[in-house]
């Protein structure tokens, strides 16, 4: 079973890929969309049916695994894959919110020449997705993770023929290199230290206190691999760019699924975090300090994507927190309710943009929301549920890991609750600039979301909305919990939890019904705002200056010292020497052709010459 | 044993030469004719060397399919032939290429002698990987430069005279002083034995004087003679420069032989010879030759980012790549080289197939410059998707060949130094570079040239030439245990007794 949830996406992907190659354009899209949403559909439901079997087995025999075949022997390198109940929630949301995408997509991307093509891709990005969950083995895994990379890559220069989206998507991949950089040396690490990638087999070897250094070492390593592929501090640079491709699949690859495999990855292998706690602080202090950071720069980005593209960046701070802290379920929770309300918020957006023909820009909009009633109303889902209003799903698990966090250290509380509150500014900015105030769109008749765009939208509306109500507590308690061996312990009283609760949904409150007063009545309090704090102001639009600084840093002293090796290491030295030593060569000949002229008679004075030179020589010892 | 088992790869050697002459030989026809003459004699080829599959044991380290026939008794010089796990593979790429470079060809001037030279090249190719005798595996491996250097010369381009002199007076200058050292070989092994012999498997067992006190011995001076001429073959850093002006100037075909093969003979060459045979020199020269690896795997990098021409690019790509496979010998661990040998596959097939889609926009718009391209995806979809998956092979995609031989590689380098494997693996951020900078400027973006706009997409011919390249990239990397397990018996031998190597003849037992 566990082989035919693989399967699917990748035939999808072969049969679309094939079809499209040999029809063309001649190949019908309701063909390709039919091929393209049934893989997936047919993933889901049976990830589903693993998902019914799994609760009515007693939790200790919750897996399943399965393995096809060898792959590297020489390294006991299987391609095996594993079922358990963390992999078991990973593949619902891939499948589950990957369906919906792809379905809302066979509308958004109805005109587009490439249907087939995007289609392809997406289907092997939910394969690769799968596999990265699914492996059973630190390599396979490795598959998975740099074949989303790929697929990253290719649907983010979806369309190639503007230069500035092919950019982009090399660029992502090549930030997620420099990742998957650390990754590689982590892999060669675990193999000197324990001889094998199998992560049942590292889960139960048993650890002495003299390869603890080396364990941090790992772990450091693995969590830069993981930077670069959920947008941490220094790696985030790639996912703000990866705008460029078409809005489902910022939804679906650099919102709720890819983006997420960091977390993923950091607790599936929590039983080495969990021993090693530099590591673990380090993951939860870059965490909170990304939520931060990311959060502010989004403040002034006036392009819609953007925008989300950094609450992305800053949500997955807060997961890193969660994990870092030692509170595993609460941060894979939060990955869950955010791949419902952030794929939500970008495919709202996307119908937005959609119905201003491809207009992306929050100031060229406005006054929207009775043009647009239904994207007006999920979109306001989506935006209570990031911000953590109750009963929506992201307060619930925002709220787990912020109060898990305060055991952990008040300071963690402090940080988390001023990104919620710089969450809810910028949200409810973009959110009032959108749907409210003035109206500054040309767009005659923007038009509401077609039929399947519309369902897709319902439907994550409603896991927005319910999401966190129904997985959260005891659920999650029960089913992912127990595996994970050692999690951070509450300490202290409920009561202190009701009042931070309470504190967080009082100030966040105040802070959106403020914010959506300045942005839709009195914009001119923004202005003077803006003007006051002008340096601040261009220095966050500017995004810290932070690409400026790398660009000067890296990139250019990278292609600098390939022009100098080139001109004047490669051309002027060494093969100059190289050369040379052939000229001389020449030279020399010439020089002494002199004694080869044909001239019988010269010939015949160096044979003398010789001869007198020998005898003289011989006659010094007659 | 039948007859077609114990003369096998006698067979696999002359074939192509008789092809050749057949070809040479064949009435006035037309060049398409004379090229589907070549191509079927190829093909043969590639299908008789599969039966080395079928014959081959791999659970044995020893010589097999050997022959062995008296050719100067004075110097007890025989025709002695034979592979093992090390060259089994080698000599499978080799037939394997060949096919595909004579079907890629759109020579139109001197078919028939373009025809002849590649299939004469087969033939010295086979001959430098299954010689076991030091005479003949030097006459294969000099008698591989004529066909080359007529290659580059005649069909190459606007300064083919001066990189085929280079490319033929360097290696040249290599091969001499090889012949030294075995000449040299050669009065050892009867000052030894009181017999003259110049079988390697005699000379493995010759004792080689060394000195650990002394820079230039008699064993480190015989080591040298050998690796310089090996390195100036892979190339190595320093000795690469001419490399690029060989690519650039060599017809399509020339360069996919040139780095698909040529260079492993330089690589194999120091697996089988220099290695084994000076094992103490190996140990004392063996951190300068590591160094010289790592920094010519970053060196060509940097160099390929620097390029705008493309054959240039994929040639200093070239050397990065070979600076990998040189770095993996040298690890001598288990990883190490079958890592290497596999990569010595993987980029014979993907840097093959690079050139070959270099080849294929040169003959539609006769120019490499990377500047004159862009946009090309719009204008040939197939062959998008061709360069794309070629050029994920060349960055080691994971499921992509590419991938299993660098990985190995690197772990056997991190399991001796991890230094040195965090520089070589700098490969993996500064290759993905170059090589998807290079695939944005060519296929990315609009189509600015008018010119390119009328550009024809992949032919039948080019999709038959294309697809068993990829093919291969995706099965050697999503299941090399049937590449992997037959040279394993190999390599392990090799890894654990390269000081005191000694390889016999394998008998096989009905």
């Amino acid at each position: 079973m566990l082989g035919f949830i693989l399967l699917f996406p990748l035939i999808g992907f072969l049969v679309i890929g094939i079809l499209g190659g040999l029809f063309g354009k001649r190949l019908p899209n309701s063909v390709v969309a039919t091929l393209g949403c049934g893989s997936i559909l047919l993933s889901l439901v049976f990830s589903f049916y693993a998902f019914i079997q799994f609760l009515q087995d007693p939790t200790a025999s919750r897996e399943l695994s399965l393995t096809l075949f060898d792959w590297i022997p020489q390294l006991g390198v299987a391609i095996s894959l594993k079922l358990d109940p963390l992999s078991q929630l990973m593949i619902l949301v891939v499948t589950g919110v990957g369906f919906f995408i792809h379905l809302y997509s066979v509308n958004y991307m109805g005109e587009d020449p490439g249907f087939a093509r995007y289609f392809s891709f997406l289907n092997l990005f939910t394969f690769a997705m799968l596999l990265l969950v699914l492996a059973n083995n630190l390599l396979l895994l490795f598959i998975g993770w740099e074949g989303v990379g790929l697929c990253s890559y290719l649907l983010i220069g979806f369309w190639f023929e503007d230069n500035e989206k092919a950019q982009a998507g090399k660029k992502a991949f090549l930030v997620n290199r420099v990742g998957d950089f650390g990754f590689l040396m982590a892999m060669f690490l675990i193999f000197v230290t324990f001889g094998t990638f199998n992560i049942d087999s590292l889960k139960i070897y048993e650890i002495h206190e003299a390869q603890l250094p080396s364990l941090t070492l790992i772990t450091l390593l693995l969590f830069i691999g993981a930077c670069g592929k959920s947008a941490q501090i220094p790696l985030y640079v790639w996912l703000p760019d990866a705008m460029a491709g078409p809005t489902p699949v910022s939804a679906l690859i650099h919102a709720a699924t890819m983006v997420t495999a960091g977390v993923y990855m950091v607790a599936r292998l929590h039983f080495w975090y969990a021993l090693t706690p530099f590591s673990s602080s380090v993951v939860a202090i870059v965490g909170i300090s990304t939520a931060l950071f990311s959060a502010s720069m989004a403040f002034f980005q006036n392009d819609i994507k953007k925008v989300l593209a950094y609450s992305t960046i800053s949500q997955l701070g807060y997961m890193f927190l969660g994990v870092g802290i030692g509170a595993y379920t609460s941060g894979i929770f939060h990955l869950i309710t955010h791949a419902f309300f952030k794929a939500l918020l970008f495919l709202s957006a996307g119908s937005v943009i959609h119905a201003l023909h491809g207009e992306q820009d929050i100031q060229k909009m406005g006054k929207l929301s009775s043009k647009l009633p239904l994207t007006h109303i999920v979109f306001l889902f989506g935006l209570l549920a990031i911000i953590g209003i109750p009963p929506f799903s992201g307060f619930f698990s925002k709220d787990e890991i912020l109060w898990m966090a305060f055991n952990k250290h008040p300071l963690f509380w402090v940080c988390g609750w001023l990104g919620a509150l710089m969450t809810t500014f910028y949200m409810v900015r973009v959110f009032t600039l959108t749907f409210y105030g003035p109206s500054h769109h040309h767009a005659e008749h923007p038009h509401e979301a077609p039929p399947l765009m519309a369902l897709s939208l319902i439907v994550l509306a409603i896991l927005s909305l319910g999401g966190g109500m129904v997985i959260g507590g005891h659920f999650l308690e029960q089913f992912l919990t127990p595996l994970f061996t050692k999690h951070l312990e509450v300490t202290l009283s409920s009561h202190t939890e009701h009042t931070l609760m309470i504190v967080m949904i009082l100030s966040t409150l105040v802070t959106a019904i403020l914010t959506f007063f300045i942005f839709h009545k009195k914009q001119e309090w923004a202005v003077h705002v803006r003007l006051k704090f002008l340096k601040l102001h261009t220095l966050l639009s500017h995004k810290y200056y932070v690409d400026e600084l790398y660009q000067f840093l890296i990139i250019s002293p990278i292609q600098k010292g390939a022009h100098f090796f080139w001109s004047i290491i490669d051309t002027l030295f060494i093969d100059g020497t190289v050369n040379n030593i052939a000229y001389l060569n020449g030279y020399f000949g010439s020089k002494l052709s002199f004694m080869q002229n044909g001239n019988l008679q010269r010939y015949a004075f160096i044979f003398i010459l010789g001869v007198l030179a020998i005898l003289l020589y011989l006659g010094k010892y007659v | 044993m039948t007859f077609l088992e114990n003369h096998l790869l006698s067979i696999l050697i002359f074939l192509p030469l008789l092809g050749s002459l057949v070809v040479f030989l064949f009435p006035k026809t037309s060049n398409v004719k004379l090229q589907m003459v070549a191509f079927g004699i190829s093909l043969i080829e590639f299908g008789l060397s599969l039966l080395l599959l079928r014959y081959f044991n791999s659970s044995s380290h020893l010589i097999q399919l050997v022959q062995k026939v008296s050719w100067i008794p004075e110097l007890g010089t025989s025709f002695f032939v034979g592979i093992d796990g090390i060259s089994l593979w080698l000599v499978l790429l080799t037939t394997f290429l060949t096919p595909i470079v004579i079907l890629s060809s759109t020579i139109e001037r001197n078919v028939k002698s373009y025809m002849a030279c590649l299939l004469i090249l087969e033939t010295a190719m086979l001959g430098t990987f299954v010689s076991f005798d030091l005479i003949l595996f030097y006459v294969f491996w000099e008698m591989m430069l004529i066909p080359m250097y007529f290659l580059i010369g005649i069909w190459g381009g606007a300064r083919r005279i001066y990189a085929t002199l280079k490319f033929f007076i360097y290696t040249m200058a290599g091969g001499v002083l090889m012949l030294l050292a075995i000449i040299f070989l050669v009065y050892l092994h009867y000052d030894q034995f009181g017999v003259f012999s110049t079988s390697l498997l005699n000379m493995y067992s010759l004792q080689i004087p060394f000195e650990t006190s002394k820079i230039f011995n008699i064993q480190s001076l015989l080591f040298l003679a050998f690796a310089v001429a090996f390195l100036i073959k892979v190339p190595m850093f320093p000795f690469h420069t001419w490399l690029p002006d060989a690519h650039v100037e060599a017809p399509t075909g020339g360069s996919v032989i040139l780095a698909g093969v040529l260079l492993k003979m330089g690589a194999y060459g120091f697996l089988r010879f220099a290695m084994p045979l000076f094992p103490e020199a190996l140990q004392f020269f063996m951190p300068y030759l590591i160094a010289l690896s790592i920094i010519g795997i970053i060196y060509g990098a940097f160099l390929a980012l620097a390029q705008t021409d493309l054959k240039k690019l994929v040639a200093y790509s070239s050397i990065s790549h070979m600076g990998l496979i040189m770095l993996g010998l040298l690890i001598l661990n288990t990883n190490g080289v079958s890592g290497s040998i596999f990569q010595m596959l993987c980029h014979g097939i993907s840097t093959g197939a690079l050139f070959l889609i270099v080849g294929i926009i040169y003959d539609r718009r006769h120019t490499r410059e990377i500047a004159s391209f862009g946009g090309l995806t719009k204008v040939m979809p197939y062959f998008s998707v061709a360069f794309l998956m070629v050029t994920l092979s060349s960055i080691a995609l994971p499921s992509t060949n590419g991938f299993i031989g660098e990985f190995l590689i690197l772990l056997g380098t991190f399991e001796k130094n991890p230094l040195w494997a965090i520089l070589a693996a700098s490969t993996v951020i500064l290759g993905a570079y170059y090589m998807l900078w290079m695939f944005q400027r060519v296929m990315f973006g609009p189509v600015t040239h008018p010119e390119n706009k009328v550009l024809s997409d992949l032919s039948l011919r080019e999709i038959c030439v294309m697809l068993p390249m990829i093919v291969m990239i995706f099965w050697m990397g999503i299941y090399p245990k049937p590449f992997l397990s037959r040279m394993e018996k190999s390599i392990d031998y090799l890894v654990s007794n390269y000081k005191h190597y000694d390889l016999g003849i394998y008998e096989k037992h009905q």
